[in-house]
């Protein structure tokens, strides 16, 4: 069984979301479980900073070896910051999901209401595995 | 409903993620891809290969039926070693690609792709009718079981008294491991030194286990068909759906070197591949490298100029490179232009065609 941060908020998508609670920047990432499906990251695509984009936007993605999947926005707002250690070195993604892996960190702009909580997210990842 | 082979339970206990592989539950890997693939290269890996097809011909013209039913010249072949090969059709296509062990004057053991065994077993079965031979399908009694990589004869030789460093490769011989009666031979579909042990299935679980002990401390871990795929592609070698298929020759495959005319008899398919033989190829398979790290992929379309000009037939991010690669038909004269890019996922991303294979071991 993957971990499932009790702290961050989730989409359907497989991502993390954490910070939400200051309501200004939120922080971005693919979960354990993704990564576990993913398999082994060798590449992963980030939004470029300064770029708008709305929540359930295709803003980059994350290719394994055996696959490719978008990475949407969870939110919407304004990308202020990417993770340039995950693009040297995607295998981040799989050693640390929640913590060096992460993605990108948005200004939000746009909260949406149907993120998951931690329980919610177990439920779903444990209906899909 | 998958089948599922005799090692499953032992998949499971190591964690395995399985996948539906021509409708058998296989390990895709184990822990993580990249590790089975370096440890292959490096060390040894362990495979499940129960899923593929094994198909004895036996009779006094058991030779002559597969000179007449298959592309090469088996009837020429020496007990105790074995032939790359294919099954055409009438038109040409490829029907499956194949490894044939002659076990004796009179056996012989065809191995088939999973997807493809029961029609290559009833086609055999049809192309003999006139021979005195007898086709008969034994996949369901056979465990498959591979291990490859340098360290492969160490831990082979360590659960056996047969003669490994007299067995060349593409021969095989039968002998006991780890006290199971097995055919040993020296193939394998990753670029490596290594070997593959049919035995009956009731063998495949202690086999399998006492060949994990006997590698555990030599290297030799798990490796399942993620790791494998990526092992064949860096080796240049074509897998059927891929690369092969009812829609393509041995000539478009650029492996017109298996059809052998100078045989004798009629065989199924000749006057289509003479035909082949003489034209020049529209497409041609080539390897690619990709200068970005984005992957091309199955199915991508290989462009220029903004134009198509062809298809990724394999593609995967190379271990052994550090780059993306792909195998790919591209148009003959697009090909020898150059100035290739792979539409992956809607833009354009430049590619070098460079010869196969992208790896090759050093001796």
């Amino acid at each position: 069984m993957s971990s499932i941060p009790d702290e961050l908020s989730y989409t359907k998508e497989h991502e993390w979301v954490a910070g939400l609670d200051d309501g200004l920047t939120v922080t971005v990432g693919v979960t354990a479980f993704a990564a576990e499906q993913l398999g082994d990251v060798v590449y992963v695509q980030v939004p470029e900073v300064g770029s708008t984009v709305a929540a359930g936007d295709a803003v980059g993605e994350v290719e394994s070896t055996k696959s490719v999947s978008d990475i949407f926005a969870p939110v919407g707002g304004e990308i202020v910051e990417t993770n340039a250690a995950v693009v040297d070195d995607p295998s981040l993604v799989n050693s640390d999901p929640y913590g060096e892996g992460w993605l990108f960190r948005v200004r939000i702009e746009e909260e949406p209401d149907d993120l998951l909580s931690a329980a919610e997210y177990g439920a779903l990842t444990a209906a899909e595995s | 409903m998958s089948r599922s082979t005799p090692l499953r339970g032992v998949h499971e206990s190591l964690g395995a993620t399985l996948t539906d592989f021509a409708g058998w539950q296989m390990p895709l890997r184990y822990g993580s891809e990249s590790a089975e693939h370096n440890a292959v290269r490096t060390a040894a890996g362990l495979f499940d290969l129960s899923h593929m097809g094994e198909i004895f011909v036996t009779g006094p013209q058991a030779g002559e039926a597969l000179d007449h039913a298959l592309v090469g010249h088996l009837s020429a072949l020496t007990p105790g070693r074995a032939r790359y090969t294919m099954i055409v059709d009438e038109e040409g296509g490829i029907l499956d690609d194949l490894i044939v062990y002659r076990l004796g004057d009179e056996e012989f053991m065809v191995v088939a792709n999973a997807s493809n065994y029961a029609a290559v077993a009833g086609e055999l079965a049809a192309r003999s009718g006139a021979y005195d031979a007898r086709v008969e399908d034994r996949s369901d009694a056979y465990a498959l079981v591979a291990v490859q990589g340098p360290r492969s004869a160490e831990i082979l030789g360590s659960l056996t008294d047969a003669d490994l460093d007299g067995l060349k490769y593409y021969a095989i011989l039968p002998a006991t491991v780890a006290g199971a009666q097995a055919l040993i031979a020296r193939t394998g579909y990753t670029g490596e030194d290594g070997f593959e042990l049919f035995v009956r299935n009731d063998d495949a679980v202690p086999l399998w286990n006492a060949l994990s002990d006997a590698g555990s401390e030599l290297g030799l871990v798990p490796a399942g068909l993620s790791a494998r795929d990526t092992l064949r592609l860096e080796a240049g070698m074509p897998l059927y759906g891929n690369e092969l298929g009812a829609g393509t020759t041995p000539f478009d495959a650029g492996l017109g070197r298996v059809v052998r005319f100078d045989k004798p008899g009629d065989f199924v398919g000749r006057a289509a591949l003479a035909q082949a033989a003489e034209s020049e190829p529209a497409r041609r398979l080539v390897g690619l490298v990709a200068r970005g790290r984005r992957v091309p992929r199955h199915g991508y379309p290989v462009t220029r100029d903004g134009e198509v000009v062809g298809e990724v037939t394999s593609g995967a991010p190379s271990q052994s490179l550090g780059k993306p690669v792909a195998i790919a038909y591209v148009a003959a004269d697009a090909a020898d232009a150059g100035g290739l890019t792979v539409d992956i996922r809607g833009s354009q991303e430049p590619v070098d065609i460079v010869d196969l294979p992208f790896y090759r071991r050093t001796k």
